[in-house]
Order: structure tokens, then sequence, then C-alpha cells
């Protein structure tokens, strides 16, 4: 491990980011705090996860939600300071990248939900 | 003028800021540094001091270095660097400084020199538009095109922009905002992009044009 990976898991550690187990496929709440002016609120955004990208510090994933008729993706930084992750619903899919969902609404873009099967 | 240190580029990397924006930053490693000898206005002509860090190997010395060393009782240094300062900025033999002579918040000058790029087109070289993908275009798509005139001038003018070598020059990039400083491991946090590939020695200065608000 060189210096600059040690940098960024000491940072991850060191920040002690408290984020639920979340995977691909399950639907979340994202709280997202947004200033406005010297304004700070909280604003929601909830969606199924349809991608992770695991980079270490610089993680992220991708959050689609359908907002009056139009889909509207987010991508957030895991490791970011401005949001506090909420998992709603567990899903049981079959990739790790759900873009089939994009061309997809209704019936045929629900997801099963996941039932965690007990580990021995 | 203050000295300047020597670093190593360790890589690029990400932090995030108190609000919760996300700041590239270059990280840069500072090893202690020592001052192995000064120039002074009446010996030399001008003020310098030298600057060495990086022990060395006594076998890996040569003999002229090695004399150098001993004359001023100091281990051999892998990296030695002159850098130009005032007369109240003016350090003594043996003098250490470390990662900790910059503050953060403060904005420096990083030199080194550039990736190399090799012979380079004039696309690459120049941000030259090419030439067309269709119409009639054969074999030269991502040439210069004309050089020129015709009879008068009947040469092509020193400068043109062409192909060429690119890179592996010394350049230096001016007032970059230090993110933060790690004294512990010797790093320093640099906003943006400095020159070189990952593993080069670069040098840091205090910035020439540009002073922070909290700055003496």
């Amino acid at each position: 491990m060189n210096l600059l990976q040690q940098y960024e898991s000491d940072y991850i550690e060191k920040k002690g980011t408290e984020f639920p187990d979340f995977r691909f496929g399950d639907s979340v709440r994202v709280h997202v705090k947004v200033k406005e002016g010297e304004k700070e609120r909280v604003q929601i955004f909830e969606g199924v996860v349809i991608g992770r990208k695991n980079r270490g510090l610089h993680s992220s994933f991708r959050v689609r939600k359908l907002s009056s008729g139009e889909g509207v993706e987010r991508v957030f930084q895991l490791h970011s300071p401005n949001i506090r992750v909420e998992v709603v619903k567990k899903g049981d899919v079959r990739r790790a990248k759900l873009y089939y969902l994009r061309n997809r609404t209704g019936k045929s873009a629900r997801i099963k939900e996941r039932i965690e099967t007990k580990k021995a | 003028m203050r000295t300047g240190l020597m670093a190593t580029k360790l890589g690029m990397t990400q932090m995030f800021a108190d609000d919760g924006t996300q700041i590239a930053v270059s990280v840069l490693q500072v090893s202690p540094h020592t001052v192995l000898g000064v120039r002074q206005k009446d010996t030399n002509g001008y003020t310098a001091v030298q600057v060495g860090c990086c022990d060395l190997k006594p076998n890996k010395v040569t003999k002229p270095l090695k004399g150098h060393f001993e004359k001023i009782g100091q281990a051999p240094k892998r990296h030695i660097k002159e850098f130009r300062v005032d007369d109240h900025n003016m350090l003594t033999i043996g003098d250490g400084v470390d990662v900790s002579f910059f503050k953060e918040g403060q904005f420096i000058d990083v030199s080194g020199k550039t990736i190399g790029k090799g012979f380079a087109g004039a696309m690459k070289r120049h941000n030259f538009g090419g030439l067309r993908a269709s119409h009639g275009v054969s074999v030269s798509h991502r040439s210069h095109g004309s050089t020129g005139n015709r009879q008068d001038p009947g040469k092509v003018f020193k400068n043109k922009k062409m192909a060429g070598h690119m890179g592996c020059r010394q350049i230096t990039k001016q007032n970059l905002y230090v993110q933060k400083i790690d004294s512990e491991k010797g790093l320093i946090f640099v906003k943006g992009a400095v020159p070189g590939a990952k593993g080069a020695l670069l040098s840091i200065r205090d910035a020439v044009k540009k002073r922070s608000s909290h700055e003496v």
C-alpha cells in the first residue's frame, strides 16, 4: 500500500461514514443537504439504486426515480458528508448495472424483493 | 523571497470540503530538507541557499560531492537544489526545513518536468483541427494543412506551429492553493494538477504573484 492509498483509506476511516449496506436494485431514500444562501435544508431523493461504482474514496452510486412521469437519475458520492442513505426496500436483481430500467416503466420496471436467507 | 523545497509527486486524489464539494488534489511528499550551502552577496554576488533531501548511502556518493558533504559535516543527500532567497530569509548551513515551512491556505508555485509525449502531431501539440473526415480527404486526416503562401514570401515563417517534440520540458504552475498539510507524513495537498508523472521530483516555492490574506 503506498502513501496515497494509505491516505485514502485513512480518510474514509476517520470520517467514519455511516451508511447502510445497500446494493444495486435496492430502493433507497437519500437525504441530501442543500444549501440555499445562508439556509441549509434536507432534500429527499427516493428511487432505485441502478448501479454502484466501488473506487475507495471515489466510490459513487446512481439512483433513478420517476418524477412526474419523467425518469431522473442522480449520481451521489458515497463518502460525501452531505448525504445520508436509508434503505426502503431490498431488491433482487440479476445484474450489477440496471440500465435496462431506463427503457421500462410501470409493471415491467418492477423489482422483485430480496429476502435475506439465513447464513449458517 | 523564501527558499523552496523539493517534493515527489505521489498522484492525485480527492477530498471533501466542509460544505461537501469535492476537491481534486495532487499529493506531494516533502522529505525533511537540510541546508547544505549558502551563497552570499559579497562572496558569490547573489544570495541563495542550497538545500538537500533524502539520505543517500555513503557508497553511492560521487567523490566531488563526498568532499562537499564532509566539509559541512552533513549526511549525503540524494537531491540537491539551489534556491534564490532574499537577504532576510537567509538560512545557515545545517538548518532543517520540512513540510511545515508551508502553511495551509497559502499559494505556491510548483515546477517540474512535464510528462513526455514524444513526437506529437499538430493536432495534439497545438490543438489544430485537422482536415475533414470525408469529402475527398485522403490519408491526411490529422495533418496540419498549409504552412504558408506561394512564391511571395516563398518560405515557411519561423516558429510556424508544426508537429514535433512535445512534453518533457520544465514548466511552472503558478498560484496553486495549498488545501492541506500533513506534517506527520510530510504530505502537502495542492488543489489542482501539477506537472510531471507519479514519482517525479518537483520544486515548490511560495507563489510569486499571489498571497493569501492571512500570510505575513
